[in-house]
Parts: C-alpha cells; sequence; structure tokens
C-alpha cells in the first residue's frame, strides 16, 4: 500500500503520523509548498481532525480522493453531503473515545462545582495559610440534564447516576428503552436541571441550540458544561451571563474559535476552561490512530470499512 | 441552655457559630488572649468542646475542663480526640459521619480526574494563552483503571460504588476483609499498591494507620502510579510522598490533607502532576450546613437527655 497518498491536514498526532508514515506515502498539508503540485494527484485519502477537516474545496483540489478518515467522532469540519454526492467514503473514530470524553465532562462539573482549580491556586499562592478556602456547592444529588443521548450522552449519564443525581436529557428523539426523563425542548430541559451538558453532534440544527433562552432558563445557580462543540453555544451571550452572574458556572473544553477563548472569562472563578482535550489521553489517541489507520486498510484492501459513516 | 458552656477549639463555620450561640454559651478559644486565665473563669462551666480536624480535645485539655462531659466534632474523623481518655473519664463524644459522606467521595473522584487528566494545568495553559502556541500534550485516561481504596467505611464504599461508574475495577485493603463486598481483597498495603494503578486513602487516622502510605508502599505503586488522599495527612510519609514525586518515582498524586495544615510543601508547586487542594472534602454549604445542624442536634440531645444522634464514645 506504499503508493497509496495520504494527506493529513493537521499534526494532530505524532503517532498517528508515524504509523501512517509507515504504511502509505504521506503527505502533510502544512508541508506542501503553494499546495497543489502534481503529487496532488496521487492523494486518494484524507485523514482529518477537529482542526482541519474536508471542506468542498479540498475535496475538489483532490482529484483521486476516494475516502476521508476523520480522526475524531466529530464531523461538523467534513462536508458529508459533498462526500456523499461524490461517492467519497467517510469514517470517524466512535467508542474508542466515548469514556475519556464523559470522563472529562465529570471532571469538568467535579471541577467547577467545588472550585478544584480555583482552590489549588489557592494553596500554590500561600492563601491558605491565611484563610481556609470558601465553601463551594456539592454535586452528588442535583439534576443533571443532557443535550443528547448519544454513546457519550449515555456514559454520562451512567457516571453522574453514581453520584445519586437525577437524569434528564432532550435528544432529537425519545429513546424508550432509557429510564431517564425525556424533555421535547432544551428550554425545558433546561429549566429542570441544575448542570446542564452538551454533548450532541453539532448540525445545522444544533449550532448555537444554547443560547440567551436556554441561559436564562438554566439560571443563576445554573452550570453550563460543554465537551460538544464551541458552536454548539452562542459565545458572547455565555460570556455576558457569566460575567453578568445571571448564569451560575460553567466548564468548557470546547469555544467558537478554538484557540481563542474570551479572555472575560480568566477574570472568573466559577468558570474552568480547557484546551479541547476531551480525547486527549495517551492511551485514546493510540486507540483513534489505529482505529483511522485500520480503516484506510480496509479502504484499500477492498474490505469493510469499520466505522464508516458515509 | 443558655448557661451550658460550650468551648469551640477554632473558627470552623460562622453557621455553626451562630446556631451554637443562640442555644448555648459559647466560648471561642481563638478570640482568647490568656488561655490559662480563662480556663481559671470558665472551667466550671464548660460542658462541652466543639472540635473539627484542626483542633480537638487532647488529654490536657480535657484535664482542664473539670466539667466537661460531651466533645462534639465538626468532622467524621475523630484523630485530634483523645478518645480512649474519654472512654475512661465518661466523656461523650460524637462525630458527623453520613452527611459528608458524598462530598469527600465527590471530592477523590474529582481530585483524581483533575490529577489524572491534568484539568488544573490546562486551565492554567488556557488562561495564560498558551493554547494559542500549540495544543495540550496528552494525559492520562483514567475509565478502565485499577483502582486501590484503603478503608472500606462509607467514604470508601461510596468512592467504590462511583469509581464503578467509570468502568474501574476496584481492589481494598482494610483492617478486616468485607465478605459481603464483591471488590477484590488483598492483606496488606503493599500488595494492594502493587496491583493498583489509582491508590486512594479513605480510612480512619489511628496509631496503625499513621504513615501507613511510606516509602515501601510508594516504591510498589510506582512510576505509572497515582495516589490520591482525601484522609488525614499524617496517613502519608510527606516528606517521602515528596521526593518521591520530585524524582518522578510516582506518576502523580491528588491531595486534599497535609501532614502540618495548613503548611504544603512547597517543592510541590513546581509540579504539574500534583492537584493541591486546601482541606476541602466536606466544604460544600449544603453539607457544612449538615454537618452543623448534626452538632448542634447531639449537643441538644445531650442536654435534654436524650439518646445521641452520632456518638462514637
Amino acid at each position: 500500500m506504499k503508493s497509496m497518498g495520504v494527506l493529513i491536514t493537521y499534526p494532530m498526532s505524532t503517532y498517528l503520523q508515524h504509523q501512517l508514515h509507515n504504511r502509505f506515502t504521506l503527505f502533510r498539508l502544512w508541508d506542501l509548498p503553494n499546495k497543489f503540485n502534481d503529487e496532488v494527484g496521487s492523494i486518494q485519502a484524507v485523514v482529518g481532525s477537529t482542526h482541519v477537516g474536508a471542506d468542498r474545496q479540498l475535496i475538489d483540489s483532490l482529484p483521486a480522493l476516494e475516502i476521508v478518515s476523520s480522526f475524531s467522532i466529530g464531523l461538523d469540519k467534513v462536508d458529508l453531503d459533498y462526500c456523499k454526492q461524490r461517492g467519497i467514503r467517510v469514517t470517524n473514530t466512535p467508542d474508542v473515545l466515548t469514556d475519556d470524553v464523559a470522563d472529562l465532562a465529570i471532571g469538568l462539573i467535579l471541577a467547577t462545582l467545588r472550585r478544584i482549580c480555583e482552590s489549588d491556586r489557592y494553596v500554590r499562592n500561600g492563601l491558605w495559610k491565611q484563610n481556609d478556602f470558601k465553601l463551594t456547592m456539592k454535586f452528588s444529588g442535583k439534576k443533571v440534564g443532557i443535550v443528547g443521548l448519544g454513546r457519550i450522552g449515555t456514559a454520562i449519564a451512567k457516571r453522574a447516576e453514581s453520584f445519586n443525581c437525577s437524569i434528564s436529557y432532550h435528544s432529537r428523539s425519545k429513546k424508550p428503552e432509557l429510564k431517564y426523563k425525556y424533555f421535547p425542548n432544551i428550554i425545558e430541559l433546561a429549566s429542570n436541571s441544575e448542570i446542564l451538558v452538551v454533548a450532541c453532534s453539532l448540525t445545522d440544527e444544533t449550532h448555537h441550540i444554547i443560547n440567551r433562552e436556554v441561559i436564562d432558563a438554566l439560571g443563576p445557580k445554573g452550570v453550563l458544561i460543554n465537551i460538544g462543540r464551541g458552536q454548539h453555544v452562542d459565545e458572547p451571550e455565555l460570556v455576558a451571563a457569566l460575567v453578568e452572574g445571571r448564569l451560575g458556572g460553567a466548564g468548557l473544553d470546547v469555544f467558537e474559535n478554538e484557540p481563542d477563548v474570551p479572555e472575560e472569562l480568566f477574570r472568573l472563578d466559577n468558570v474552568v476552561v480547557v484546551p479541547h482535550i476531551g480525547s486527549s489521553t495517551v492511551e485514546t489517541e493510540t486507540d483513534m490512530a489505529d482505529l483511522v489507520v485500520r480503516n484506510l486498510e480496509a479502504h484499500f484492501s477492498k474490505k469493510p470499512l469499520l466505522t464508516p459513516v458515509v | 441552655m443558655e448557661s451550658i458552656g460550650v468551648l469551640m477549639m477554632c473558627p470552623m463555620n460562622s453557621y455553626l457559630e451562630h446556631q451554637l450561640e443562640t442555644r448555648f454559651n459559647l466560648h471561642r478559644i481563638w478570640t482568647v488572649p490568656h488561655k490559662t486565665h480563662f480556663l481559671n473563669l470558665h472551667s466550671g462551666s464548660i460542658r462541652a468542646i466543639v472540635g473539627n480536624a484542626t483542633a480537638g480535645a487532647d488529654r490536657e485539655l480535657i484535664d482542664s475542663l473539670p466539667a466537661l462531659e460531651i466533645v462534639s466534632s465538626f468532622s467524621v474523623g475523630l484523630d485530634k480526640v483523645d478518645l480512649e481518655y474519654c472512654k475512661e473519664k465518661g466523656i461523650r463524644v460524637t462525630n458527623t459521619p453520613d452527611v459528608l459522606t458524598d462530598d469527600v467521595a465527590d471530592l477523590a473522584i474529582g481530585l483524581t480526574l483533575t490529577t489524572l487528566r491534568k484539568i488544573c494545568e490546562c486551565d492554567r495553559y488556557v488562561r495564560s494563552g498558551l493554547w494559542k502556541k500549540g495544543d495540550f500534550k496528552l494525559t492520562t485516561k483514567f475509565s478502565g483503571k485499577k483502582v486501590g481504596i484503603i478503608g472500606l467505611g462509607r467514604i470508601g464504599t461510596a468512592i467504590a460504588k462511583r469509581a464503578e461508574a467509570f468502568n474501574c475495577p476496584i481492589s481494598y485493603y482494610s483492617r478486616s476483609k468485607k465478605p459481603e463486598s464483591n471488590y477484590k481483597y488483598f492483606p496488606s498495603v503493599v500488595e494492594l499498591a502493587s496491583d493498583c494503578d489509582i491508590l486512594v486513602v479513605a480510612c480512619p487516622l489511628t496509631e496503625e494507620t499513621r504513615h501507613i502510605i511510606n516509602r515501601e508502599v510508594i516504591d510498589a505503586l510506582g512510576p505509572t502510579g497515582y495516589l490520591i488522599n482525601i484522609g488525614r495527612g499524617p496517613h502519608i510519609d510527606e516528606p517521602e510522598l515528596v521526593s518521591a514525586l520530585v524524582e518522578g518515582r510516582i506518576a502523580g498524586a491528588g491531595l486534599d490533607v497535609f501532614e502540618n495544615e495548613p503548611h504544603v510543601p512547597e517543592e510541590l508547586f513546581k509540579l504539574d502532576n500534583v492537584v493541591l487542594l486546601p482541606h476541602v472534602g466536606s466544604g460544600t454549604v449544603e453539607t457544612r450546613n449538615e454537618m452543623a445542624d448534626l452538632v448542634v442536634g447531639n449537643l441538644e440531645a445531650y442536654f435534654n437527655k436524650k439518646p445521641l444522634l452520632t456518638p462514637v464514645v
């Protein structure tokens, strides 16, 4: 397969690059001089990520493109309709990252409610010698509302249940096999939750699903946790609500315009901001990379894809 | 009951102070400039002590209060109370179990997640503008890791229940095996430490458990192992832990308690694989109110000659 040309769009994983380089002829988009020299005709696969995917323009510039294998579960950076139209296969990395992302959602909840990062700073700044840290908010037993009850949402629910939290959700469709309470609209979910977690995929319908109305419904004691995509949230509205105290707190792994994060948030002690690390563990990166490679190998061997979306 | 003298050992909670002073004659020992003079004046009327994890009732204090009948601790841990001496002198002792179990267990999981996934480091990384220069490094997965718990009481059990939801296999060390438990029992802490990825201290502090985490246990836990302490600082040989962390002989630690609070070894401040918290295990508004109500409830029960709510002695 060494002759198969594979284009990687972003340096998201050294391990992945290494695996790809060993099996295929690897092109690195950020290294390609002025894009689009002769070699481009030999590129049959694109490996994209949450940073840079495969939009229409890229797809059109690669006449031999057969498959896009995304190093992510989210496919908002891939023009799925166009791929479908052009007969280009698309794979992602579901399941292998579910646990890590769900773990981070719980980690963000605990860090935000119990002010873990702030109290760690408190100790390191020597303030404990002067006074005890203030009292914070209990997590156990709180009402958790989840937007999107797919693999990740379900994994978050399972974890939150062990903290005796009551779980409710909003989803495109009700899941009758699950015992959690369903809300047909997100405002009702937000009104009935103390902690609202965004765990759905980003589509045209879910763009800014967390808007002013939802934030107001969640309220001054409510906490928003986003491990989905930055564009799920109307960010300026969120920032204003936090700064003005209309929302109790937020734990955010994603932002509308990464790596830019609204600096007004840095002054607040009721937010935890992390740099899109949902699946960024050594273990999961390896599993994700292996899945990307196995999908490509399956495609080039004319075998069934492991995790196709298109 | 306003003639009943209650001695509070340190500022622990304003709601509690308020509840006590509306019911009793509350003396705040930390506001007293001359302890001897104070004791001369009031020792005859002080019938109760309210202590906590920081300051309790040792033999010397007990001896200086001849009218003492009950010690009600604003904590579940009673390592600062001379229980044997109280038993000998017929002094009742109460603590605050159950109401704080969830908070402490939550914090144990919170410490585990923030340590393994470097959440606090990441938050600092974003706030300092470093994300614009590059992605953060990879961290360590929590789900599925082997969790070893020292002490399978209320808190240890609550931690185990939560860790199970993260698909973690649970094992434990305890003074005695718990046959009703499905978890794997190890008869020694060293064996438990060798076997697990994350070792959590959740037992009471007694003479036997002082420095239960020593060099040998730390070595057994090893360079891929993590230590989480939501018990008491003296459970760990702190200098040994510090050198192990600085030298990379264990992977990291999440610590809510220290040998000499509020002092925290400053060598730890340079490390990105530790999370250091100022003894906040039960520090939520909800739980401290419930603990305060339990302290007051126990004192009221005692002075009304009713059964104590949560007696230990």
